[in-house]
């Protein structure tokens, strides 16, 4: 079928403000719209710049806004669009050049938080012991792909790029419970902040953007009450 | 334009699995790690399904064992050094990981939970074994993020979405790289005392592969150009179970949790081929097989695809132990795995060879093993040899991690006891020329336009029907024209963007050029190597010939840009060569 491709476009060498392309692309409905995309660059418009690299979903490398949500490329298919697709890049980020965003205040708030196993006492000489049921306290948050689905669909991260962002939370998360983890206290300290978990206004845009499914809004709420449980 | 110049120690080049273990293990020192991704998006976070140890946390096993069968698997290739070390570090590397913070599935004592994996046996090849630690399906994703992790606490310092075109030898010494920066197209010549290469597979010269886009050979192309010879280039490992014509993973593991693979006449076929291990015998058998089948005309209503049925398993295994490729399988296919069986077929997935190196990934250029000082390899990338002529499941993860840690501690030796080497004058010019004709290519002028695009289509749909599962002397004849076509074509290549920024029509031209080297080197050790063995199977000389054959192959780039082919002996040391049955 014919799939009007609509992207909306920027070079900074030589755009004064961003525009709309309009491509008319060949495609099957069980293509992804990563394959259209392909296609305009290689068959069409070879100057049309996208990140993208696994094409099925891990990587991360392609968030973007597709008909004005939040989703990869590659892990929505064109029959659940329809005919008229439009693209654009992630809203929030500066914009390098079409659906290319400069993520490098992205990934330092992410750092920020101290995504890593904190342990206070040297490791035994097989592996830590953890129960079933320990382990998946925390799994829901270990399928973050950093992929800024969900930062980039947050009003509250809109109105204020100093918020941490859900990505940075949910990455917090994962280790807040994680009960070999000994680093809560340095960490909850950054969540603690003015411009930490507490902009969250639980708007939930959070958890429809994420293509891994990851409750954000409950891993935030329970980062929340953890806070909460610690002034106490 | 001039380049802009660094300096390190030490440069990694790759942010995957091989590349952040060996950044650290240097931690602390004065390394970078440059990559064309970023780091988190490299492909070994799509790994599904486990790491290979024997932990026998789920029932009696011996790293002797996981040797045996990875010598076995490999049809007798391997290294039995390199295995050796392979098999008893597997152990204290997965360990490490746990103690990293390494979220893996748990049994319900609260140890590594195991499950079995193709050609993972006990007692020399009795019984499937549990041998695979994983984490669900996807067990390379937290791998990678683990690390990752650990790079942030230890600060290594990165150079994301930089694009090594270019290995600098001075005096016989590696010298460092030269590399562009995506974001602005900027050239940057690094000065080092050691380089090492960690840049993954190149799984892209086929057209069905469950390889990444970004999996075009770069490391093995650019150190083949600097006159590093290509090992076992000609085993290139099919996985059984791609997703039907996407050729997306469906992992092993699926199999291992009781999967079946059943051809168009209702049978489970693996019975015939692989009585004892069935369904979880090697994928080079497994793959076979299902060509034979679909030969036959046995596929699922004749056509190019056999089922991997799960409908057996119970909702909750499937959900809970495979989740990410239910979550495929119902994305991409609109299937329930519950309910229906997948469809499948054998999709490229691994280059057992690569940059030849010795058990401390340093990088070894002749048949008697000489160590070019400085350059280093590790993963994917290079050919140890741990896999042979066929690497088993769950092995290239602990490969990646054994040896990028081996790799990382020779560098600490290293750097402490030699000096930066000088640098060439003019260090950037291949690059920069290289760079320039393409940006320069004569648009719009008379005559058709060669696209990028068009080469690559030709390049991976001929590897497929000519250089894949199985191989003939006259098919790779063809095929050695094919590339030698495109090589000769590539230097007509034009490209549309002529933008610095962010200009990804630039960096898929240079890829394509990785990418025909590649092809080249793969199709010229296939056409010399009359004999079949593990993932080479040639239908005009079916059988090993241990006479003959067993040895590596080294693939060297001569001066007008042929392949010519040397050959060193294998170390055998355990494990005398035997009929591989299973
Ligand atoms: C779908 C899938 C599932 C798999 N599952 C398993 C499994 O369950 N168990 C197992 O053992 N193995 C598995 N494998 C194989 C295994 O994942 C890979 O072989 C392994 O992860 C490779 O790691 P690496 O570090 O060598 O390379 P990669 O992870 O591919 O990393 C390569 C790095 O090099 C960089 N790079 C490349 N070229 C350049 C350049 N020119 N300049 C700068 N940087 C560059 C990239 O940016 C990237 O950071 C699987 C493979 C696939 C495709
Ligand atoms: S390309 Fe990897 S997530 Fe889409």
């Amino acid at each position: 079928m014919q799939v009007k491709l609509r992207v909306k476009r920027f070079d900074r060498e030589r755009d004064r403000e961003p525009y709309w392309a309009e491509y008319e692309v060949e495609a099957e409905a069980t293509d992804r719209v990563l394959d259209l995309l392909h296609s305009v660059k290689w068959y069409q418009d070879g100057t049309l710049s996208f990140r993208r690299s696994c094409g099925h979903g891990i990587c991360g490398s392609d968030a973007m806004l597709i008909n004005g949500r939040n989703r990869l490329a590659c892990k929505v298919l064109i029959k659940e669009l329809g005919k008229r697709i439009s693209v654009e890049p992630l809203r929030g980020f500066p914009v390098v050049k079409d659906l290319v965003v400069d993520q490098q205040a992205f990934f330092r708030k992410f750092e920020s938080v101290q995504p890593y196993l904190v342990a206070e006492e040297p490791p035994p000489a097989r592996e830590r012991r953890q129960s079933p049921e320990a382990r998946e306290r925390f799994d829901d948050t270990t399928k973050c792909i950093l992929c800024a689905a969900c930062t980039t669909s947050c009003p509250s991260f809109w109105s204020n790029p100093n918020y941490l962002g859900p990505a940075a939370i949910v990455n917090a998360h994962r280790f807040l419970f994680d009960d070999r983890d000994a680093g809560q206290e340095a960490r909850l300290q950054v969540l603690n902040q003015s411009d930490g978990v507490w902009r969250c206004r639980t708007i939930f845009n959070c958890v429809e953007a994420c293509p891994r499914g990851i409750d954000i809004t409950r891993a935030i709420g329970e980062v929340k009450k953890a806070l909460l449980l610690r002034r106490t | 334009m001039a380049a802009t110049y660094h300096q390190y120690e030490v440069v990694v080049v790759g942010g995957g699995g091989a590349g952040l273990m060996a950044a650290l293990t240097l931690r602390g020192r004065d390394v970078a790690v440059l990559s064309k991704l970023y780091p988190v998006r490299s492909h070994t976070g799509t790994a599904q399904g486990g790491i290979g140890a024997a932990l026998g946390n789920m029932e009696e096993d011996h790293w002797e064992w996981h040797m045996f069968d990875t010598v076995k698997g490999s049809d007798y290739l391997a290294d039995q050094d390199a295995v050796e070390i392979l098999a008893r570090e597997a152990v204290e590397t997965v360990l490490e990981l746990e103690h990293w913070g390494l979220p893996f599935s748990r049994t319900p004592d609260g140890k590594i939970a195991q499950r079995p994996f193709g050609g993972h046996t006990r007692e020399y090849g009795k019984a499937p074994v549990r041998r695979s630690c994983y984490a669900a399906d996807r067990t390379g994703h937290m791998i990678l993020q683990t690390l990752y992790q650990q790079c942030i606490r230890h600060q290594v310092k990165f150079f994301n979405e930089f694009l090594v075109l270019d290995l600098l030898i001075e005096s016989g010494r590696v010298a460092g790289v030269v590399a562009l920066s995506i974001a602005d197209g900027s050239l940057h010549v690094f000065h080092a005392k050691a380089v090492l290469f960690a840049t993954g597979g190149c799984g892209r010269i086929y057209q069905i592969t469950s390889n990444a886009h970004a999996l075009t050979g770069d490391g093995m192309a650019v150190a083949w150009r600097a006159g590093v010879p290509l090992e076992d280039m000609e085993f290139f490992q099919f996985h059984p179970t791609g997703i039907y014509r996407m050729g997306i993973l469906i992992t092993e593991g699926a199999r291992g949790e009781g999967g079946k693979l059943i051809n168009g006449r209702g049978e489970r076929f693996m019975e015939k081929y692989a009585p004892t291990l069935l369904d979880l015998a090697p994928r080079d058998i497994i793959s076979r097989s299902i060509y034979l089948e679909l030969r036959q005309g046995h596929g699922i209503g004749g056509k190019g695809y056999v089922h991997l049925d799960l409908t057996h398993l119970s909702r909750e295994v499937i959900e809970e132990k495979l989740p990410d490729i239910t979550d495929f399988v119902r994305t991409y296919l609109g299937i329930d795995p519950v309910k229906e069986p997948i469809p499948v077929q054998p999709t490229a997935h691994y280059a057992m060879g690569g940059i030849p190196t010795d058990i401390w990934g340093r990088v070894v250029v002749d048949e008697k093993n000489r160590v070019l000082p400085g350059f280093y390899s590790a993963g994917e990338v290079a050919c140890v040899s741990v896999h042979g002529a066929n690497r088993l499941g769950t092995n290239s993860l602990v490969d990646i991690l054994v040896f990028g840690r081996r790799a990382g501690r020779d560098l600490v030796r290293y750097v402490a006891e030699n000096d930066f080497p000088p640098l060439p004058p003019r260090a950037e010019e291949n690059a920069e020329q290289w760079v320039a004709r393409l940006r320069a290519g004569r648009s719009g002028s008379a005559g058709r336009r060669t696209t990028v695009a068009e080469l690559r289509d030709t390049l991976q749909r001929e590897m497929m029907d000519k250089a894949s599962v199985f191989r003939d002397e006259k098919l790779l004849a063809e095929m050695k024209e094919v590339v030698g076509e495109l090589q000769q074509r590539y230097q007509e290549v034009t490209i549309q963007d002529r933008g610095r920024v962010f200009n990804t029509d630039l960096v898929e031209a240079l890829e394509l050029a990785f990418l025909l080297d590649c092809a080249q080197t793969v199709v010229a050790g296939a056409l010399a190597r009359q004999e079949s063995r593990g993932a080479h199977s040639r239908e005009d000389f079916p059988k090993r010939d241990d006479q003959n054959w067993l040895k590596h192959s080294l693939a060297y780039r001569t001066p007008s840009g042929q392949v010519e082919l040397k050959y060193k002996s294998v170390s055998i040391t355990r494990f005398q060569p035997q009929e591989r049955k299973y």
